[in-house]
């Protein structure tokens, strides 16, 4: 089939609504992340569910436990961003609506994540 | 544009239509999955900001997370991420043009339940040993 498009179009490699590449491609770079991230942060999890709270803290003074679960959490709420940007574009169509749900989405994403990473650092360093 | 007159019309067949299968209740269960793990993120944050705050902040997250419905939410959780967790390594297969074969679908997707049936009961197993 004849290729309509110019030679900038198609080395910039994006489609007509110029955009989708680049997040697709996030959202793959960060769940092969997370594939070594999740199954560490679970496992991990599991084995100081019942923990006191100085157990917890004295878990997080480890300095790769606290950079390998930041490291988990950003992957993780950039993942979430991504995923979860793409099914309130799939079926909230209402303009005003789909508007507030995204930015309302990533406030709270933001929020809850870097909390949860400040959370982690103080733990680590306290 | 202007109104369309409403008349009867044959709608495409949808949802309802069709028997579910392995490959299309696998499917929304990748969606489905994503957003309640979400879910779990955000209390998981809460849990660690709580632990951050004080002794009692702690304590009241551990009764919330130990009580029978905070159990069965992280139950649910553990095999919402893994099921998310291997169906993705399946999408990033498919990403690569691999497993396209309707009998590799199917097998795949029957490998990706037990395997986050199994990953779900050792981290369970783990859990239960402290």
């Amino acid at each position: 089939m004849r290729d309509y498009r110019t030679p900038t179009a198609r080395v910039k490699g994006l489609g007509s609504a110029h955009e989708g590449t680049g997040h697709w491609l996030s959202q793959r770079f960060s769940a092969v992340a997370l594939v070594p991230l999740t199954l560490w942060l679970m496992i991990s999890l599991a084995s100081h569910l019942g923990d006191t709270r100085a157990e917890i803290q004295q878990w997080l003074s480890n300095p790769l436990v606290a950079i390998v679960f930041t490291l988990g959490l950003i992957a993780a709420f950039y993942h979430a961003r991504l995923g979860i940007q793409v099914v309130i574009e799939d079926y909230i169509h209402d303009k005003a609506a789909k508007i507030v749900s995204l930015l309302g989405m990533q406030f709270m994403l933001l929020a809850f994540g870097v909390g949860a990473v400040f959370a982690v650092w103080k733990m680590a360093l306290g | 544009m202007a109104h369309a007159p409403e008349r009867s019309r044959p709608l495409s067949p949808h949802l309802q239509i069709y028997k579910p299968q392995i490959t299309s209740v696998l499917s929304i269960l990748h969606r489905i999955t994503g957003v309640i793990n979400m879910g779990g993120l955000l209390i998981l944050a809460a849990w660690l900001i709580a632990a951050s705050i004080s002794d009692n902040a702690y304590a009241q997250m551990q009764w919330l997370m130990g009580s029978l419905l905070g159990m069965a939410a992280l139950v649910v959780w553990s095999w919402t991420v893994f099921y998310h967790l291997c169906n993705g390594i399946r999408h990033l297969f498919w990403d690569m043009g691999k497993g396209f074969e309707i009998a590799q679908v199917t097998r795949s997707g029957q490998i990706v339940l037990l395997v986050s049936g199994l990953l779900t009961v050792i981290t369970w197993a783990i859990a239960a040993q402290g």
